[in-house]
């Protein structure tokens, strides 16, 4: 019963004016970004952080609209899929498998509403799991030392690839970048300047906001400028008549049991490390395909084919959040750029926050809970106002995109040098896509650089040296192994996966971005 | 070829990464581990997976034409220009040009460019600065 009421002080929280309009805005700009393809939820994300920083905001409203924004980019993913056979972002891959047939078939007024309430039904249970697996998540936190903190940081960076991960050696090197990158500036333990090859700015080290924009929404910016004239060109495809909105109760009935499974599913993809939502929406619908794909109905246009990656996706997206509200570590991309926000407004995630900082964990779930009524809104009888979107053209929209970035980091520092410093990690972000080379790691070690190595120093020198103390009580040694396994086990899966996920997309008629 | 080049300019940081932690003047009043060991590991790190590029390179990406690559560097030498114009010429002026550069290189007519350019920078001004007050870069003018 505690935990209700600590839910009701959340309720309380969340329930002002200003915390209900932050949410209201945050779903209604988050579901625009989803559906906008090229603009994910990482990247929506990363452009709003300077800027509710710069607004002012306190820890919670921030990240009330923040996460807001993140659900309602998982949403709004679908939208783009089931209209222009192009996912929104990359959790909604699968939707286009049976998104798109419907609409071809005049059914996309129903795929929208459909999938809106499979990303509803996902989304609402996954919360409720945040609410209940969060807190024993944390009593399992607690008993964590410098020593477990450090093999767990490593488990994250070891895997964040996931389990369909290309080239883990690229993984490894990107989580080398992103931590060599945070040990620029003066070290916190002994004062001493480290890398700053003398540069005053580069003292008190690179601002991880800097990276993220620069990482996600300039080579976004960059991205496009390649690919302008060429057949991966988006803004001429043909346009869809949306039809219908409200599916039939006989349809929505027949998807029930495929909303559960996919939920459940969902959920777990998103809690486990380095999963993520496109796994959470991959297993959700490979899953359904073959336990009630009887008349090969999938990949036709069959109403389950849509309902399952829907739910699954956004089960993924609250899963994901346990892990980085209770152990402070991210379990996928956007809850990497999540974490960043946290810091910036000086809040440790991990066990402390449940017990110091009640009011924001509580707030931002409650706030969870009403945007997502809110997105059900706006998803189904509004949903031909985010159609809309669709129509701005790329060449209008990534130019604003590169301007607001630019606005919200001038707002944090007012500096010049951290502006081109953002350009060059745009530059550097396109080029490590091009070589695929995953940026979520360079994200994590800018962000968990420093706190990974104080954790290091902290538990040697406790042990006064000695550092078999990272191994040495049975919680290291297990994190170390799931760590060690994690790094593994895609070098031999990870084929295995792709090509399956690349075979329901090729055989089910889609068209490959 | 290009993760063999990736391997090799990987290396080259790891050893310089390496190098400059190995410089890093200790105080005395240091931990039992010192700030140098950590960036020792991320070199070393670093170091490996680049040696695997080279052994073991991915299939060659889809680089862009030699047109689009001076592209994406022009694109950056403009962005690199307004953020060294932005404190001179103030907000709305060099956003116009820089937008107006953005959106005409992602293909709008040159003269739908120009509206389109002062339009998201007046938008963006009466957004940011005149409705959530927020504080953006003042030029000689005032905004």
């Amino acid at each position: 019963m505690e935990l209700m009421s600590q839910l009701g002080d959340g309720f309380a929280v969340a329930l002002t004016w200003q915390n209900l309009g932050l949410a209201l805005m945050g779903c209604f700009l988050g579901t625009i970004m989803g559906a906008l393809p090229g603009l994910g939820p990482s990247n929506g994300v990363a452009i709003l952080i300077p800027l509710a920083f710069t607004l002012g905001l306190g820890a919670t409203p921030s990240l009330i609209l923040l996460t807001s924004v993140y659900y309602g980019a998982m949403y709004g993913g679908r939208i783009s899929s089931i209209l222009l056979n192009i996912p929104g972002d990359e959790p909604a891959m699968m939707t286009c498998l049976d998104g798109y047939p419907m609409a071809q078939k005049g059914q996309a007024g129903e795929a929208l509403a459909l999938s809106g309430i499979a990303s509803f039904v996902g989304a609402f249970f996954a919360t409720w799991g945040l609410v209940l697996l969060a807190p024993q998540l944390v009593k399992v936190a607690l008993l964590f030392g410098p020593a477990e903190y450090f093999a767990l940081f490593t488990l994250a960076f070891a895997t964040l690839g996931g389990i369909s991960a290309t080239n883990q050696a690229k993984s490894a090197f990107a989580a080398a970048l992103g931590l060599g990158l945070a040990m620029i500036g003066v070290d916190t333990q002994t004062g001493v300047p480290r890398f700053t090859f003398g540069e005053v700015h580069l003292y008190d080290g690179i601002d991880f906001l800097v990276a993220i924009v620069g990482l996600f929404a300039l080579s976004e910016v960059f991205i496009f400028l390649e690919h302008r004239g060429t057949e991966r060109d988006i803004s001429n495809r043909p346009r869809m008549e949306i039809g219908r909105i409200v599916p039939s109760w006989s349809m929505i009935r027949s998807c029930i049991p495929t909303m559960g499974r996919g939920t459940v599913l969902g959920f777990i993809a998103g809690v486990l490390p380095g999963a993520g939502a496109s796994l959470g929406s991959f297993i959700s619908y490979s899953m359904e395909k073959r336990l009630v794909d009887r008349d090969k109905t999938f990949g036709t246009g069959d109403p389950r084919g849509v309902a399952a990656p829907e739910a699954g996706n956004n089960a993924a997206a609250g899963g994901a959040l346990v892990p980085m509200l209770a152990l402070g570590v991210p379990g996928s991309g956007t809850t990497a750029v999540l974490l960043a926000v946290l810091l910036a407004l000086n809040i440790t995630p991990g066990p402390l926050l449940f017990s110091q900082n009640p009011d924001v964990v509580w707030g931002l779930i409650a706030a969870l809970f009403i945007g997502n009524f809110m997105l059900l809104a706006m998803n189904i009888p509004m949903v031909g106002l985010f159609t809309r979107v669709l129509l701005v053209p790329p060449r209008i929209l990534m130019p604003v995109v590169a301007m607001i970035s630019f606005v919200g980091i001038y707002g944090i520092s007012g500096s010049s040098f951290d502006l081109m410093v953002m350009v060059g990690f745009g530059v550097m972000g396109w080029v490590l896509r091009k070589l695929d080379v995953p940026l979520v790691p360079v994200i994590l070690g800018t962000l968990l650089g420093n706190e990974m190595e104080v954790n290091l120093r902290r538990a040697v020198t406790i042990a006064d040296g000695d550092y078999s103390v990272l191994i040495s009580s049975p919680l290291t040694i297990i994190l170390w192994i799931t760590a060690f396994v994690g790094f593994v086990l895609p070098i031999f899966l990870g084929g295995v996966m792709r090509r399956r996920m690349r075979m329901a997309r090729d055989s089910e008629g889609g068209v490959m971005d | 070829m290009s993760d063999r080049i990736f391997g090799g300019i990987g290396l080259v940081i790891a050893i310089i990464f390496a190098w400059q932690a190995s410089i890093i003047r200790e105080s005395f009043l240091s931990d039992a581990v010192g700030p140098k060991m950590f960036p020792y590991i991320i070199a070393a790190v670093m170091g490996l997976a680049s040696i695997y590029f080279l052994f073991k390179p991915d299939p060659e990406p889809t680089w862009p034409r030699i047109g689009h690559l001076a592209e994406i560097g022009l694109a950056a030498a403009v962005m690199f220009a307004y953020a060294q114009a932005l404190p001179e010429l103030g907000f709305i002026i060099s956003t116009a040009f820089a937008a107006t550069y953005l959106t005409w290189r992602l293909g709008s007519s040159p003269l739908q460019s120009v509206v389109i350019g002062a339009g998201t920078s007046i938008g963006i001004y009466v957004v940011f600065r005149l409705l959530l007050g927020l504080s953006l870069a003042r030029g000689p003018l005032g905004f």
